[in-house]
């Protein structure tokens, strides 16, 4: 299978036996449309949106309490002490396509964006994309253009922020209806 | 070994009916809110048919259901948040709490993607012992959904008839494992604890004892003509739109998709075992039904031919023999400096998982299940996001709902076999 004619592919990443192919944003929809058109890629698996902040930095990996705390990335320790690669932007949104059918395959189609930046919708190209776009603005932040209804979908509509962005406080929420009125 | 997926005998219906431009709400035509006698009505989240907290925001033209916008959430737990908190082994008990029903399949998904990262083989006893577990849950998960779909729609006694059987599965999990759900029995790079003796003579015991109760079970519903009322002809949805929604499991076999994982794209030993995959044609409720039906006589070979490999394997490691990732053997603890230290470094700091991202699809009772991770090199996963097949099922509440009745609203809902805990994670 070539992924040569992809449009706007920036790049082929084959890792675990996986393909990934990073697209430019702003040629998203083309990708899909190909994908879907020519290489068979007709059911939409999952999208995954990921934050990626602070990598490439050096008290990442494998960190277990505080910065300030223990640092068991000290050579001391066993394992891997590699600093993670430093990624292109900060969120990644994967598209998981399957080519259901005869000669079935998987590819990963992925995406990166920082956060002023948007992404289109696949909605068009996979109706099923519509509850994953809402989840990863919902919980991610990810803003997506063209969707028809992007609302909250897990939180309450005037929930602030978005939790599963890593610089997103934890155990710090506040309680409701517990201040006297 | 993939086979194509068959086209339908037959036209469930001429081209689509997923609604536009928002693909998952129905909306109410102009017409029809003009004659003034649309009413809407909160359908959930606290009914008992919507097995859990599900709210449908319902617009009704008389008994016609001519708007449907199903609401999501009141169960959010940040199951994905908890696990970024969590070392690799600790995580490991979140995914079986995300589907409480599906416990083993989902916690298999995020087992086997850590091995995919950390590129661990597993001795051949787990990998049967896996599949074995996992498809008496696809029971399990099965005929809890037999229970409460059919109660829901009347046939109250269809629920005590699947306890029956459930309970006895129950009681293997806990022979294995020690409890009855959410076993946490999958370890990285095996199995927890090797299998009791006595578990295979009730496994055969099981085999025997479920085909008879399938049996039971069609008895009561295949001709009951409520039952037949209820369920044919109901919920349509086209094999297009299912791969369009991104439909799995039973509900797109029912479609006249044929598409099984477990065999189209196989893990675990799936390739060695023999079994059919049931698909129906007619995209109804009650193709969903029979898919579910047949599924459990299929799963009853599997778990067999498992139980025939597992007796020969008596004495084989049930967990592989790597220790920067697998705790070492209790014994060795009292005479090995070394196998110590690496129980007290697993324990406390937990293992890390080399950098990369994976995602890992199996056949859930559900559908597709996936489970993507992250790993930044660390004793922690990064991200994990779980594809569940529930989540994706309700997107299709609104195309299934095409013309329907209210009434026929439950039974269109139940046969799609959601659990709200893995729709909200």
């Amino acid at each position: 299978m070539s992924y040569e004619g992809v449009p706007g592919l920036v790049e082929t990443i084959e890792a675990h036996g996986e393909t990934t192919l990073v697209v430019d944003p702003a040629r998203l929809l083309e990708a899909a449309r190909h994908l879907r058109d020519s290489l068979g890629f007709n059911f939409l698996s999952d999208v995954a949106a990921a934050d990626y902040l602070g990598w490439g930095e050096g008290d990442v990996s494998g960190y277990i309490g505080t910065r300030a705390g223990r640092d068991l990335n000290h050579p001391a320790t066993f394992g891997l002490q590699a600093v993670p690669a430093t990624k292109p932007k900060r969120f990644s949104m994967s598209y998981h396509l399957l080519a259901l059918g005869p000669n079935a395959r998987r590819v990963r189609l992925q995406t990166w964006v920082n956060e002023d930046e948007a992404v289109p919708s696949v909605i068009e190209i996979w109706p099923t994309a519509d509850w994953h776009e809402r989840e990863a603005w919902d919980l991610m932040g990810i803003t997506i253009t063209g969707h028809p209804n992007l609302k909250r979908i897990l939180l309450e509509d005037d929930w602030e922020g978005h939790p599963l962005r890593k610089d997103y406080p934890i155990g710090g929420e506040p309680v409701r209806f517990s201040e006297a009125e | 070994m993939a086979v194509a997926p068959e086209q339908t005998r037959g036209v469930i219906y001429e081209g689509t009916r997923i609604p536009s431009p928002i693909p998952t709400v129905l909306r109410v035509s102009d017409e029809l809110t003009a004659t003034g006698d649309v009413m809407q009505v909160n359908f959930g989240p606290n009914h008992p048919s919507t097995h859990g907290v599900l709210r449908l925001i319902v617009d009704l033209y008389g008994e016609d259901v001519v708007g449907l916008e199903a609401v999501i959430g009141y169960l959010h737990t940040g199951f994905e948040k908890s696990m970024e908190q969590k070392s690799w082994w600790k995580a490991i008990t979140y995914p079986e709490r995300v589907d409480y029903l599906s416990f083993q399949a989902n916690e298999m998904a995020f087992v086997m993607a850590i091995e995919k990262l950390l590129d661990q083989d597993i001795p051949e006893k787990a990998t049967w012992m896996r599949m074995c577990l996992c498809e008496l849950n696809r029971i399990h998960s099965h005929l809890v959904w037999l229970g409460t779909a059919a109660l829901e729609i009347g046939a109250i006694s269809m629920f005590w008839y699947a306890f029956r059987e459930r309970e006895t599965i129950l009681d293997l999990f806990e022979m294995v494992t020690g409890v009855r759900m959410h076993t946490r029995y999958f370890q990285t790079g095996g199995l927890a604890e090797d299998i009791p003796t006595g578990f295979y003579a009730q496994a055969r015991a099981f085999c025997d004892q479920m085909p008879k109760g399938v049996d039971d079970y069609e008895a009561m519903l295949d001709k009951n003509k409520i039952w037949l009322e209820r369920t044919v002809g109901l919920g349509l949805l086209s094999a297009d739109d299912a791969i369009a929604l991104g439909q799995s499991g039973p509900a797109l076999r029912a479609s006249g998709v044929n598409w099984d994982l477990r065999r189209d794209q196989p893990y675990l030993a799936y390739d060695q075992v023999e079994f059919e995959v049931p698909v129906y044609y007619e995209g109804d409720v009650y193709a969903r039904y029979r898919c579910h039906m047949e599924e459990m006589r299929e799963s009853t070979k599997i778990i067999r031919q498992c139980v025939d490999r597992l007796e020969k394997m008596n004495g084989e490691p049930w967990i592989a023999d790597n220790r920067k990732v697998v705790l070492p053997p209790r014994e060795e603890l009292h005479t090995s400096m070394e196998a110590l230290i690496h129980h007290f470094k697993i324990v406390t700091e937990g293992y890390r998982v080399p950098e990369g991202e994976v995602y890992v699809t199996i056949e859930s009772p559900r559908g597709e299940m996936g489970c993507y991770v992250v790993s930044d090199g660390g004793a922690k996963p990064w991200r994990v996001k779980f594809r569940a097949p529930s989540f994706v099922a309700l997107e299709a509440t609104a195309t299934c709902m095409h013309s329907g009745f209210i009434a026929d609203m439950i039974a269109i809902v139940g046969s799609l076999d959601t659990v709200m805990g893995e729709v909200d994670r």
